[in-house]
């Protein structure tokens, strides 16, 4: 996507690359894996990466506008762990939604507050907020590493839902990233987030209220993480936190970067998501049909995000001349 | 004196609130917060833990101190060159692996165990300086890849090789010496520990590669700019964290015998939260190992306290969180902000009552006040002259005075028309002296003593003077040398005006008003200089007295001329001989009738005076209004006055107009003229002195007849 009316076809080009990998990837794979090609398992593909698609959805934002957010799958697992906890131990179904909807925003404004305001590198404060949330939820709020849903719930039943035999997480994150599609295309709030990713000083000087839009970029994560971890119990019924642990983080890092959405801000949108989603799901689902382990899984995902990344650093390569200090 | 007064003299006289400014100049300031911290911590666990400082718990918690703070160091080099590894216990876990392999199944010596896990840790080390350093990708995200790599690398070979290492019949002494035994009291890992970090403090400090590392980190571009191999040098710490990763490691394996699932999981982070809580800046150029050392002890005391205390899962990871983000918000705002705080609290004024004065002003009778004669002087160099603070003549009346470029430029006799840059200094050549050679000594403001030979050679004859004992800002440099003269013997007499400023901000010193002033000699035979009195308000101007046993010098900020004893029964001490001059005086030069010229760079008013006596004032004026609103001593008219030997003035004379010699820091006279040169001017003026000799010359009059 053309953010702000340069030219870019290397972007393009990176895109169309990545496309084109996924789309002869699924051709190969609909070629040589049985069972690829069938109704059940494209839907079981779109479902796969639903959850991902739509973490990486917050992520796009928070990157676009030259930020990134380590402690999403910590606000995801811990804030729906301790709302089901809440249910279990037998609080009031609004009350305890409302108290998880109140600290799913507050780790969410603190995280803008102090990348905003504080001046502290992104990377540092979510890194150190995640871990904070993992560790304060785990060993405060909730008592074991899983917890189910209960009996009956609402998320349980949301699970159950399906039109047209697709499951309703595929609609949830179709109508998110549609969402997410006008908003960051056709509102100005939306717009802004490009000009401040692009260039925050030029940004700020021409008066777009550049630290404020910060905060509700983070506030947004959050809660976008909220409800992907509600989604998340719905299909699972129970939320386990040692997700947290896992390399999901990675995954929407992956999702973002190689759908080619740059590191460096400004560049990308809501299609680069779909396209990495593409990817992603289409590679996990073959890998997980020819039947290689999860942990060589996780290296080849590995080694593809360290390709994404030196390809994203070969494209937009970073100015030894006008590069922040300790911009790392 | 009224006893608000009294109370403010005491409160601000007696309570040295210039040495907080005086402290946070220093350095060592940044590691106060992390000591202080590590105090804390330790005395927090220790006390709430029983048996904390126990020589069994102490041995098993350092041996994992050694491990850890080992990961520290290299983290903390590669910080400091400006990146930042998270891959280090990836490393640490590879490297534990590919020792234990090699030891367990491969059943080979301990020796090839090391080497295995060393080049585990140099090849992994250097895929990320590559990366990092030659391909200029973020590091952050770079080295987590690289991380998330090697982990699932790791996993897959532990779950592979778990029961073949379990089964393996292996053994050997050394290995059970490395992981469990003690030399001197102290365990193995403790030891490599403490050599690590000296060797890598020395390397850091003293050596050119680590000095290239903190200057990448510094400034990146600047070293880049400046020749510096940035990207290898980048690639050398990542390389060099693998490298101490990776003998975390190898100590590991021998100490658990084995790898296993939880081997260097979450090392990255409480790595990262150590080198940070210790003080190692974000972003590079700030820090050193001992603050890695200290950070490194508070996390590890902290994790395992907890866990020792019994607190649950996930209670580590919630104080970690808390650490890191407390940590770096408070490194960003200290960085940002240091230097604010500093200007807010480093002008501390105290209190000073000035005695009556006489007037000044014309007609009032007193032997001070001015006239307009200085109006009338001819302009010399008018225009192509910035700051001509002190002016002279040699023997063949030339003209010379310094400039606010750093040079010293040359008029032409007989008309001072034509000009040449003499010779160029740097810094702010003051005051000027010829000696009995036909040498030129300057005092430059900034930099210190300098000789200028007739040939144009520059010499530096002193810049520091020797240390006092008490002192927290270092007086030992020459922060404002501002006026020299020479004794017959040879050694050169010159003025330190302040201890606290830097020669340019001399109006903070002003305002400030403390008594920080030295002087002191130069003694060219042996090249020493030694403080020979301290504690004046701005010492300024010098001049040997015609008899060459005594010395003049000014006190500017407290109006005083007082007068040394190079000899005589009063050798080696002071007395005030002009007290409460209605100006500021600054340099003192010969007249040819016996008396001496003494420069007015401003004048005294009453609501200067009266600020000095309310110092709270002063310091609120500094804290909370921009500089040009304050209230500084008025140099919009000055002077020049004349007095005799025993300190009785002669006769004053100015400029009123304010047009041509407003501020006077200087004159010479010369062959029936005087000289007149200012600081803030932009000529040198030549006033025709009624009734001089018009052959009396200053360099004749110290050195005798031309020979």
């Amino acid at each position: 996507m053309n953010a702000i009316g340069r030219p870019s076809f290397r972007s393009l080009n990176q895109e169309g690359i990545v496309f084109a990998i996924a789309v002869a990837l699924f051709a190969a794979a609909a070629i040589g894996l049985p069972g690829f090609l069938t109704a059940d398992n494209i839907v079981a593909i779109v479902r796969s990466v639903s959850v991902l698609g739509i973490l990486a959805l917050g992520m796009a934002v928070v990157i676009i506008g030259r930020g990134i957010d380590l402690s999403a799958v910590a606000i995801m697992a811990m804030s729906v762990a301790w709302y089901l906890q809440l249910l279990n131990t037998g609080t009031p179904d609004g009350l305890a939604f409302a108290y998880v909807l109140v600290g799913v925003l507050a780790i969410g404004l603190l995280n803008g507050f102090l990348v905003a305001y504080a001046d502290v590198p992104a990377i540092f404060v979510t890194l150190a907020t995640g871990s904070f949330v993992f560790g304060y939820v785990r060993s405060q709020l909730i008592t074991q590493d899983a917890v189910p849903v209960p009996q009956g719930h609402w998320v349980e039943l949301l699970g159950g839902l399906r039109f047209l035999d697709i499951p309703v997480e595929v609609f949830v994150f179709a109508g998110l990233a549609f969402l997410f599609f006008l908003f960051l295309r056709y509102t100005k709030w939306g717009r802004y987030i490009y000009f401040a990713g692009d260039n925050p000083v030029a940004a700020r000087n021409i008066g777009i209220p550049v630290r404020p839009m910060l905060v509700l970029r983070y506030v947004l994560s959050a809660f976008v993480a909220l409800i992907a971890g509600l989604l998340t119990a719905a299909s699972l019924h129970s939320i386990n936190t040692r997700v947290v642990n896992s390399t999901l983080l990675y995954d929407i890092v992956l999702v973002a970067v190689i759908g080619g959405i740059g590191l460096s801000g400004g560049r990308g949108g809501v299609r680069n998501v779909l396209v990495g989603a593409a990817l992603i799901g289409i590679l996990l689902n073959a890998m997980t049909i020819i039947d290689i382990p999860l942990l060589y899984q996780n290296l080849i995902k590995a080694a593809i995000l360290l390709g994404a990344i030196i390809v994203d650093g070969i494209i937009n390569p970073r100015d030894e001349q006008t590069a922040q200090q300790g911009d790392i | 004196m009224s006893f608000r007064e009294r109370l403010q003299s005491w409160r601000y006289n007696l309570v040295p609130d210039h040495l907080v400014g005086e402290i946070l100049t220093k350095r060592w300031t940044d590691n106060a917060i992390p000591f202080l911290a590590l105090v804390a911590t330790l005395g927090v666990f220790g006390s709430v833990i029983p048996g904390f400082f126990k020589l069994s718990s102490l041995q098993e918690s350092t041996r994992q101190l050694g491990e850890f703070s080992m990961v520290v160091t290299g983290m903390t080099v590669v910080m400091l060159g400006g990146g930042i590894d998270l891959s280090v216990g990836s490393i640490f876990a590879l490297s534990c692996f590919s020792a234990v392999y090699v030891f367990f199944i491969l059943e080979q010596s301990i020796w090839l165990a090391l080497v295995a896990a060393l080049a585990t840790g140099l090849i992994f080390g250097a895929i990320n300086g590559y990366l990092v350093g030659y391909l200029r990708l973020r590091a952050f995200l770079t080295t987590l890849v690289t991380f998330i790599f090697g982990r699932a690398l790791f996993d897959i070979l532990v779950t592979t090789y778990a029961a073949d290492v379990q089964l393996s019949q292996a053994s050997s002494d050394v290995l059970d010496f490395i992981g469990d035994g003690t030399f001197w009291g102290l365990s193995v890992s403790v030891w490599l520990a403490i050599i690590l970090a000296i060797v890598t403090h020395i390397a850091l400090t003293r050596s050119r590669p680590g000095w290239h590392v903190l200057a990448v980190g510094g400034s990146r571009r600047s070293a880049h700019n400046a020749g510096i191999r940035v990207r290898r040098t980048v690639f050398m710490t990542y390389v060099f964290s693998g490298f101490c990763a990776s003998i975390g490691g190898f100590l590991i394996a021998c100490r658990l015998s084995g790898a296993g699932p939880g081997t260097g999981l979450n090392l990255e982070i409480m790595a990262l939260t150590a080198a940070v809580v210790g003080g190692v800046s974000l972003g590079g150029g700030r820090g050193s190992v001992v603050k890695g050392l200290m950070g490194a002890i508070i996390v590890l005391t902290m994790t395992n306290g907890l866990i020792r205390l019994g607190y649950g899962t996930g209670t580590n990871q919630m104080v970690l969180g808390i650490m890191l983000a407390v940590a770096v918000t408070i490194d960003i705002r200290w960085l940002k902000n240091r230097h604010k705080v500093l200007n807010e609290v480093y002008v501390a004024p105290v209190y000073l009552k000035m005695g009556e004065t006489q007037s000044a002003v014309p007609g009032s009778g007193t032997p001070y006040q001015l006239d307009n004669r200085l109006s009338v002087a001819d302009h010399i160099g008018l225009g192509e002259l910035e700051g001509p603070e002190d002016v002279i003549l040699d023997r063949d009346d030339h003209l010379y005075c310094g400039t606010r470029h750093g040079e010293i430029v040359r008029f032409f006799a007989p008309d001072y028309v034509r000009s040449e840059v003499f010779a160029h200094i740097g810094g702010f050549p003051l005051g000027l002296a010829f000696d009995k050679s036909g040498n030129l000594i300057s005092c430059v403001g900034a930099m210190g003593l300098y000789s200028v030979s007739p040939e144009r050679e520059v010499k530096r004859l002193s810049a520091e003077t020797s240390r006092s004992w008490t002192s927290i800002v270092d007086d030992a440099r020459l922060r404002d040398p501002n006026d020299c003269d020479i004794a017959p013997d040879g050694r050169i007499y010159f003025t330190d005006s302040t201890k606290r400023y830097d020669a340019h901000d001399w109006a903070l010193d002003s305002i400030e008003n403390r008594a920080t002033g030295r002087l002191l000699v130069y003694d060219p035979r042996d090249g020493s200089t030694k403080t020979l009195l301290d504690g004046y308000r701005y010492t300024n101007g010098v001049c040997m007295a015609h008899d060459g046993k005594s010395l003049f010098f000014a006190e500017s900020w407290a109006c005083r001329v007082h007068r040394y004893w190079l000899e005589g029964p009063k050798a080696g001490t002071a007395e005030c001989v002009i007290r409460d001059m209605p100006g500021y005086p600054d340099n003192i030069n010969r007249a040819s009738d016996g008396n001496y010229w003494m420069a007015w760079l401003g004048m005294r008013t009453p609501s200067f005076d009266l600020s000095l006596r309310h110092p709270d004032m002063r310091k609120r004026m500094t804290r909370r209004l921009p500089q040009d609103e304050w209230l500084f001593p008025n140099i919009n008219t000055g002077g020049v006055v004349k007095f005799n030997e025993k300190g009785g003035i002669v006769e004053a004379m100015g400029d009123l107009s304010g047009a041509a010699h407003p501020m006077v820091t200087s004159m010479r006279e010369h062959k029936g003229y005087l000289f007149v040169g200012g600081i803030l001017n932009n000529r040198i003026g030549r006033y025709k002195i009624a009734g001089a000799d018009p052959d009396w010359t200053s360099p004749a009059s110290y050195w005798g007849a031309k020979s």
